[in-house]
């Protein structure tokens, strides 16, 4: 009877060892797997939209007929992913109202980002045409200084264009000469330089209004600023591009992602669980072991 | 002299931009300041190709462990700033295809591979071992599920708590309430931290930026 009951205890306790230490392949691989069936069976999940991205969509759709928007991509290749598809919902939605656009970057990879987004996006708009609808001015290094800069002219820190046209050859930059003529400022940002410094300097002391869309990761360090006021919205991570993307009832590559991301966050979920549930009775036998 | 003239120039750059910021009329000194730092900004980019050159050649020089991916990192460095240089970046040039189609996919593969750890990590590293930890694990539950449409659904589908939308409760109450309170005490004691350096570095008192020790 003592053999049978000592047999089995040393059992369970097997079981929970190899629970315990399941081989994180499996955990890979579950995760692959939740991310590439969404993906090739899509499930069209609805996709609810929340205030701070509603607030950066009615703002652009009640602006004036040729506003002008300035887009700072402050990211770089590594979280595309996320805030590709935020600027090229902003941006599709800003043509789409014939507002005027000028791209900058604080970060050195975001002038090809800007490039590619434009590029995308303009084929959908035959009407626009760069120097007149749009511009993009490419990188500078600097960070705050630039932005500080900005009060001063756009043309002393970027004296010319992404393609080297001087910026007084550009229409759009001869009716926009420093920031009191821009209209909304939104800050695609992956980090530092990025949302906060707009906060700070173009925001609080030049007085303009600021929206961001960063990664989901960061996203809550941005809600102390939608709360102040200093953010008039934010789109966070791949979900906050989907919101905008159903608003403007044009879904991209941010609503399909969001099929995948939906199981993979239960997956995780489920995950914790289950480890807990592992945890809880190793502690239930651990103590039993030292009551014998 | 070495650590003085840096010294002097921190503390008369950093007493003129307190200054301006107070007596806006003497607004031209910031204006050449600011000038001044964007040319040092671009410098600052030679320097810093310069130093991992000096740093990678010293390895391959060495044959430290892994010194093969160094050559290749210098390769990478040369031929991308040398394309980029003589070429040009716009679409349609070499540095542009580089960026497209090697820098993109490796950066964003990089990044994706953070998903397959923190999954891992979470399975072995969070666990309700203590009532705050139980407390962290059950606001993480809510915030996943209620970041994602799945988790609308799922909230939806449980009686009682779907009274209230999801929604509202990770982005009004998790979020906008408990998240914003804990971020703007973080963020004012590192505001508080950076002004108490910045004011030990215009004393001088604080002088590591100026490197190799004191």
């Amino acid at each position: 009877m003592t053999d049978n009951t000592e047999t089995k205890t040393g059992a369970k306790a097997n079981i929970i060892d190899i629970l315990k230490n399941v081989d994180r392949r499996y955990i890979f691989l579950f995760i692959l797997l939740a991310v590439i069936i969404p993906i090739l069976f899509p499930l069209n999940l609805p996709i609810g939209t929340s205030a701070p991205v509603r607030n950066i969509y009615d703002f652009v759709e009640d602006l004036p007929e040729g506003s002008v928007i300035l887009m700072s991509f402050d990211y770089s290749p590594s979280t595309e992913i996320e805030l590709d598809p935020a600027a090229e919902a902003l941006l599709r939605h800003a043509f789409r109202k014939k507002h005027k656009v000028i791209g900058i970057a604080l970060w050195p990879m975001g002038l090809s980002q800007a490039q590619r987004v434009f590029a995308k996006i303009e084929k959908e708009f035959p009407e626009v045409e760069q120097g007149k609808d749009y511009v993009n001015l490419g990188y500078k290094a600097g960070g705050s200084v630039i932005l500080m800069g900005l009060k001063e002219g756009f043309a002393k820190i970027f004296p010319t264009d992404d393609k080297d046209t001087p910026i007084a050859d550009l229409p759009l930059m001869n009716k926009v000469k420093d920031i009191s003529n821009v209209d909304l400022v939104v800050s695609l940002s992956a980090g530092v330089p990025g949302i906060k410094e707009y906060v700070a300097i173009v925001n609080t002391q030049f007085g303009k209004p600021v929206a961001g869309a960063c990664t989901a990761v960061s996203a809550p360090e941005m809600y102390t600023f939608l709360d102040s006021g200093q953010l008039l919205g934010l789109m966070g991570g791949l979900k906050g591009a989907a919101e905008y993307e159903q608003l403007l009832q044009k879904p991209g590559n941010a609503s399909l992602g969001m099929d995948a991301q939906s199981i993979v966050h239960i997956v995780i979920v489920l995950f914790i669980i289950f480890s807990n549930v592992v945890y809880f009775m190793d502690e239930h036998q651990k103590k039993q072991a030292a009551l014998k | 002299m070495r650590r003085e003239i840096p010294m002097a120039i921190t503390t008369i750059s950093g007493i003129i931009m307190i200054i301006v910021f107070f007596v806006p009329r003497w607004k031209d000194w910031s204006d050449i300041l600011y000038t001044w730092f964007l040319v040092i900004s671009g410098f600052a980019l030679i320097l810093g190709a310069g130093s991992l050159l000096l740093v990678n050649l010293d390895k391959i020089s060495r044959r430290s462990p892994g010194w093969g991916y160094n050559v290749v990192l210098l390769i990478s460095l040369i031929a991308t700033a040398g394309l980029g240089i003589f070429g040009g970046i716009n679409p349609g040039s070499s540095f542009y295809y580089i960026f497209l189609y090697v820098f993109t996919p490796l950066s964003a593969t990089m990044f994706s591979l953070l998903a397959f750890y923190i999954a891992s990590a979470a399975f072995r590293a969070f666990k309700a071992k203590t009532f705050e930890a139980g407390l962290l694990l059950f606001t993480a539950f809510i915030v996943m599920i209620g970041r994602v449409p799945l988790g609308e659904i799922i909230w939806e589908k449980i009686p009682l708590l779907n009274m209230v939308s999801i929604s509202k409760v990770v982005e009004d109450w998790i979020m906008g309430c408990f998240n914003a309170a804990g971020q703007r005490a973080i963020m004012l004691g590192a505001s508080i931290g950076i002004i108490s350096v910045s004011l030990k570095i215009l004393l001088g008192i604080e002088r590591s930026y100026l490197g190799g020790g004191d």
